[in-house]
């Protein structure tokens, strides 16, 4: 690269350091994100007193995993954890699915409103969560649905309709539609085309979409709270704050329960995020 | 394998400007059919009609007899390659091949014996365990073609197959998709834009231009008898020659020099009628023979190729390219004499375009 195309890239003179630059802007976005995190999990491993010492340690000085103990015994955490990968599973799978189709639709058929469809969608995303909560509690109550996993699953899943449509839609558009043409004169009907070419092509796009709609409804609070206060239907965001006594904030066992409701996520990021990042489609086109 | 009849089929989309008009079409069992033209034509239109991935908006397609307007491609027994390969790409090659007999529920052994047998003859037996992606372009439409053939379908349609491929590369697949079709005997429906597919590939040639039917003829007959003067200057490296000339007796005026007619040539033309007339440039030479007449000529350029030279010449008011030896060097200026019989010669009506007569023979 020439010097002149170097200020015109913003990229500064020396490669070296550039190389600095971008290594010390990842940092402060990787200290960031973890930071938080870290603290938690060091903040699990150490025993109360410790926690209240000054000057504070950074490094627990006596390990514990009472506190994981505790976090178990004290609430049914284990209960928490099934409902709320029960509720995460189930939106995340009718989320897809329902907006696979959508995405197919608004991607492939050649509707007449698109454009404002594709806005409708997206205004649809931004009312606020506390105006929809009552309407979705009486409508939940009539249905007798309160304090059922479904009273969960279905508000979830319309609130991760709009981005995994988006989402899925434009990795749709990227798969040349030659190769769902082949599949049809091959035998298959226009949706098993979808089901069987087009959606494991896009598989980077379904997980992706797949990662969001499940991490979305692995965090929801507000819902959780309002639609099943029953106590064997809570998930581990409600659960959590009920560990904290009238006097009492029993922070290393909060920050254990917190582990354990962390843990999920980050495997399922760990385990998808080389299919998130590879190109599958690569091959099967000219170029 | 079947017959494919085309009747009065028209595209048209939102019913405003008309892609297709009216186009009718037997392609016979067994038929090697090339649809030729210039890109925005409608030949790949009709193709996807005739598969089914674009609707018919008026007129029929039949196929082995039976009306498929109303059936979906996967019901329609035909197999297409993709000018693009569209191989499935998270597939091996053996499945690639095996999908559409796994769709169909044909027994594993069955499948296992139509793949490899097409491998084999394509000669990508080795690599079928392979994804597309480790394959280079020749061996891609390789497989898409040997998709097609597990499928022994009633017909196979071809969609610029050979269009992505570098030069060396057409040429061999050219040659063995004849060989194929040779060893098949099926039939074809080929889209190509390129005019040496069509001349070296079709038994029959359908031209089509603006999406109209312009003539639908063996290729012999489409080089030699063309029915307008679009199909004239389309087919054929260089182009027949087409001058503006008029009628004048049994003689064409090209303004300044006469060209005698065959008296075949002159039926339906009126007497001072504007024409164009047609020569193919290897009809145009410099010794005499037989039955020629002689044209002054000059020469105003020269553009060799090895095997032989196009030579540019100032014929009257037009200029002419004719087909000459390799060891013809005159330089520009040289004023030469031309010789043609005049049954090579053939009659357009300026204004339609359309043939008043052909060259008889050749």
């Amino acid at each position: 690269m020439s010097p002149a195309a170097r200020v015109a890239t913003g990229l500064p003179a020396n490669p070296l350091a550039g190389r600095g630059l971008r290594l010390a802007a990842a940092a402060i976005v990787v200290v960031n994100g973890f930071f938080p995190a870290v603290w938690i999990l060091l903040t699990s491993l150490k025993t109360e007193t410790e926690l209240v010492r000054k000057p504070i340690t950074y490094w627990p000085r006596n390990l514990t995993l009472d506190n994981y103990l505790r976090a178990f015994t004290d609430q049914p955490l284990l209960r928490f954890l099934g409902n709320s990968l029960a509720v995460a599973l189930a939106s995340t799978a009718l989320s897809l699915v329902v907006a696979a189709l959508a995405a197919y639709a608004i991607a492939r058929l050649n509707l007449r409103r698109r454009q404002l469809i594709l806005t409708a969608i997206v205004a649809s995303s931004m009312f606020p969560l506390v105006t929809l909560l009552v309407p979705i509690f009486e409508t939940m109550r009539a249905l007798n649905l309160l304090n059922t996993y479904t009273a969960l699953v279905l508000p979830y899943t319309v609130l991760n309709l709009p981005v995994c449509t988006l989402v899925l839609a434009s990795f749709f558009e990227g798969i040349p539609r030659d190769l769902e043409n082949a599949a049809m004169i091959d035998g298959c009907t226009r949706v098993g085309a979808l089901w069987r070419v087009v959606v494991p092509l896009a598989a980077p796009g379904v997980f992706t979409a797949g990662i969001l709609a499940f991490v979305n409804a692995w965090d929801e609070f507000l819902l959780a709270l309002s639609l099943n206060a029953n106590a064997s239907m809570r998930t581990l965001p409600v659960g959590i704050t009920l560990y904290q006594g009238e006097f009492t904030f029993p922070w290393p066992t909060i920050s254990a329960a917190l582990v354990v409701a962390i843990v999920p996520i980050a495997v399922l990021i760990a385990l998808f995020q080389e299919r998130v990042v590879g190109g599958l489609t690569q091959g099967g086109m000219k170029g | 394998m079947a017959d494919v009849a085309l009747r009065g089929v028209s595209k048209s989309y939102d019913g405003r400007s008309d892609v297709l008009h009216g186009i009718d079409l037997d392609v016979r069992h067994g038929e090697f059919v090339v649809f030729v033209g210039p890109s925005g034509c409608g030949k790949s239109t009709l193709l996807r009609m005739i598969a089914g991935l674009e609707s018919i908006t008026a007129g029929e397609v039949r196929i082995g007899g039976q009306v498929v307007n109303a059936l979906p491609p996967r019901s329609r027994d035909i197999a297409m390659v993709f000018q693009d390969y569209a191989l499935y790409p998270h597939k091996t090659l053996f499945e690639n091949m095996a999908f559409g007999l796994r769709l169909r529920k044909t027994p594993e052994d069955e499948i296992r014996r139509r793949v490899m047998d097409a491998a084999k003859l394509l000669r990508i037996d080795g690599m079928l365990d392979r994804r597309p992606a480790a394959l280079s372009g020749g061996q891609r439409q390789r497989v898409a073609i040997g998709r097609a053939i597990v499928r022994e379908p009633k017909v196979f349609l071809f969609d610029e197959p050979l269009s992505n491929l570098d030069a060396q590369l057409r040429n061999e697949m050219r040659s063995e998709i004849k060989r194929l079709h040779q060893r098949l005997g099926a039939t074809i429906i080929y889209v190509t834009h390129d005019q040496v597919e069509a001349m070296t590939l079709a038994d029959r040639i359908a031209v089509l231009s603006g999406g109209h039917r312009m003539q639908y003829d063996t290729p012999d007959a489409i080089y030699h008898r063309p029915a307008t003067t679009f199909v004239a200057g389309f087919i054929g490296a260089p182009p027949m020659n087409l001058v503006d000339c008029r009628l004048d007796g049994d003689a064409a005026d090209l303004g300044g020099v006469r060209v005698p007619l065959a008296s075949r040539s002159l039926a339906g033309a009126a007497r001072g009628a504007a024409l164009k007339l047609g020569v193919r440039p290897e009809n145009l030479r410099l010794a005499r023979a037989g039955a020629d007449i002689a044209l002054p000529a000059a020469v105003c350029l020269l553009e060799p190729l090895g095997a032989e030279v196009l030579v540019t010449l100032k014929l009257g008011a037009a200029e002419v390219v004719a087909r000459c030896p390799a060891a013809f060097r005159e330089p520009p200026g040289t004023p030469v004499t031309l010789y043609v019989d005049p049954s090579h010669v053939a009659l357009f009506d300026a204004a339609s375009g359309t043939a008043l007569s052909a060259p008889s023979a050749h």
